[in-house]
């Protein structure tokens, strides 16, 4: 399946789907040496985001939430891409300055986690496998 | 979006790296909120200063930005710092901290970045006019931009005033254009106001009603026939920080009220109404107070003078942070004030204030005439809130 999306930052990445149904707040809601989602009551609670493309239909708290993707590349736990329904400034400058590849407009309920995804962030494509688990 | 070819340059790196990045980031927010251009912009002011906000990360991300040839095109003033850059042992900052926040300012000033750390950057040079386009951060100083000003900005984050800064440019959209700078709701004052501690008060009464009817924080306010400089930078800062408003007009004051479109929507603010936003930022007992600020937002050259009448041939016996801009402090310094404020055992913390130092734990009460003071008293380092005026401020460091 080919999916197309809004570029928000380039580049280009791959890795298995993890799909979230809800906001993330990555200041508080992501530790930041670890990749692993700690807000209470998430629905990725206790799941690591690095190297996965994450997809959620937005971000959501804090600005200082860009400097935490920043945080989690230095760290080697960034998310490989991110996929949103619909970015805003959090994750967008976020994935700017990581160098995090990002599109949005995206119809993230076609996806599921464990899908393998090729993201191409420079021409605004997604190419999906299905991935073992469904 | 349409980008010029100078734009086009810097986004395909031939203004190196930092500009490319700052290009990135301001290209896909224009994108997202659906500006057709970039427009230049004239003055920047930044956030993100304080090493307890920005933290190691918000470091490295600014040496990576200096290293990679980033140079501020137009003015660019800093918000506050996490300490008094010349005084912070005096105030009880660790040395590991200061070592790490002087590493940002030094950062900022190799990008040709103004250091001067304040959240008014427009007391201290940094004072756009009318129709002016700029982006700042700073919630305060972006809504005192706007509506009192007339200059037009959006509520810049940290990166993306930086990267305005460092290109000279931010994408057209939000408050640059006319038509979002027309009022939302009329907001009918309906009690008298004096002090910065009431139109603080203000500020959250109306800010928390258009929150809670999801109104846009955009109001045209009436009701108001004067408001000095020191009350409508308290207003600001409230209205900024309880609505997320970017601007507001008053009927009579504000330099677009006279020829914005009103709404037929309104609300009232009663006197009643007034008290209820005093006493919900009043959750602890005057004699528990341990520690006491004035200068959210910092304090004009006025409020100082003001500061050292009170303050004069008296005894502070709590500890006290005057907060205010280096240049402001200076004034103060040649005026006879420092000596007077400082005889009394009062403390000046210039380039900070009680929002943004790392001092969580370290108190447990706060006694301040600002309302943002107590939002964030709160919600960042746990500190219960008496809200006073000014001159009962004072009174609380004496007992």
């Amino acid at each position: 399946m080919k999916l197309h999306g809004r570029k928000i930052a380039p580049g280009r990445a791959q890795g298995p789907a993890l799909v979230s149904r809800m906001g993330i707040s990555f200041f508080g809601g992501v530790d930041p040496d670890t990749g692993v989602v700690v807000e209470r009551g998430h629905d990725l609670e206790g799941q690591s985001i690095a190297g996965k493309v994450l997809v959620f239909p937005s971000g959501k708290g804090s600005t200082v939430g860009s400097y935490t993707l920043y945080r989690l590349k230095f760290n080697g736990k960034a998310p490989a891409a991110i996929l949103n329904a619909e970015c805003e400034t959090i994750i967008a400058v976020g994935c700017i300055i990581a160098e995090i590849p990002c599109l949005d407009q995206i119809a993230c309920e076609q996806l599921h986690s464990g899908d393998l995804l090729l993201v191409d962030g420079d021409n605004g494509l997604i190419e999906t496998q299905e991935g073992p688990s469904r | 979006m349409k980008l010029t070819h100078e734009e086009e340059a810097m986004l395909a790196g031939r203004a190196g790296r930092a500009a490319q990045k700052a290009m990135q980031i301001l290209q896909a927010l224009g994108t997202i909120y659906g500006a057709e251009s970039m427009t230049p912009v004239t003055s920047v002011q930044v956030a993100g200063v304080s090493y307890d906000n920005l933290g190691e990360a918000g470091l490295q991300f600014l040496n990576e930005m200096a290293g990679g040839g980033g140079k501020a095109r137009v003015l660019t003033t800093l918000n506050p710092a996490g300490m008094d850059i010349e005084n912070w042992q005096a105030l009880g900052i660790p040395e590991t901290f200061a070592v790490q926040q002087m590493r940002v300012i030094e950062a900022f000033s190799r990008m040709g970045v103004q250091t001067t750390c304040t959240c008014t950057p427009y007391l201290v040079g940094n004072q756009p006019g009318r129709g002016e386009h700029i982006a700042w951060a700073e919630s305060s100083a972006v809504c005192y931009a706007n509506s009192v000003l007339g200059a037009r900005s959006n509520r810049e984050g940290g990166p993306s005033a930086l990267a305005a800064a460092l290109t000279g440019r931010t994408p057209k959209y939000g408050y640059h254009l006319n038509a979002n700078r027309a009022p939302s709701v009329i907001a009918k004052v309906q009690c008298t106001l004096q002090g910065a501690y009431q139109f603080g008060a203000l500020g959250k009464a109306i800010g928390e009603r258009l929150q809670a009817n999801a109104i846009k924080p955009l109001p045209y306010i009436t009701g108001i026939p004067s408001a000095s400089l020191e009350e409508l930078k308290a207003l600001c800062a409230s209205l900024a920080t309880y609505g997320g408003a970017a601007m507001f007009h008053i009927e009579g004051i504000t330099p677009e009220a006279s020829q914005t479109p009103l709404p037929e929507q309104h609300l009232e603010i009663s006197a009643a109404d007034l008290q209820a936003a005093i006493d919900s930022m009043n959750d602890a007992q005057p004699q528990e107070v341990d520690f006491v600020s004035l200068g959210c937002p910092h304090l004009t050259i006025e409020e100082i003078a003001h500061l050292a009448r009170l303050l004069e041939g008296q005894r502070v016996v709590k500890e006290f942070w005057i907060t205010t801009a280096r240049p402001v402090k200076q004034l103060a310094d040649q005026l006879g004030y420092t000596a007077v404020i400082e005889a009394s055992g009062a403390r000046f913390a210039a380039d900070t204030c009680c929002v943004v130092a790392p001092i969580k734990g370290r108190f447990k009460v706060l006694a301040t005439d600002s309302a943002k003071a107590c939002y964030y008293a709160y919600a960042k380092n746990n500190f219960n809130t008496v809200f006073l005026p000014f001159e009962e401020v004072v009174r609380q460091a004496l007992q």
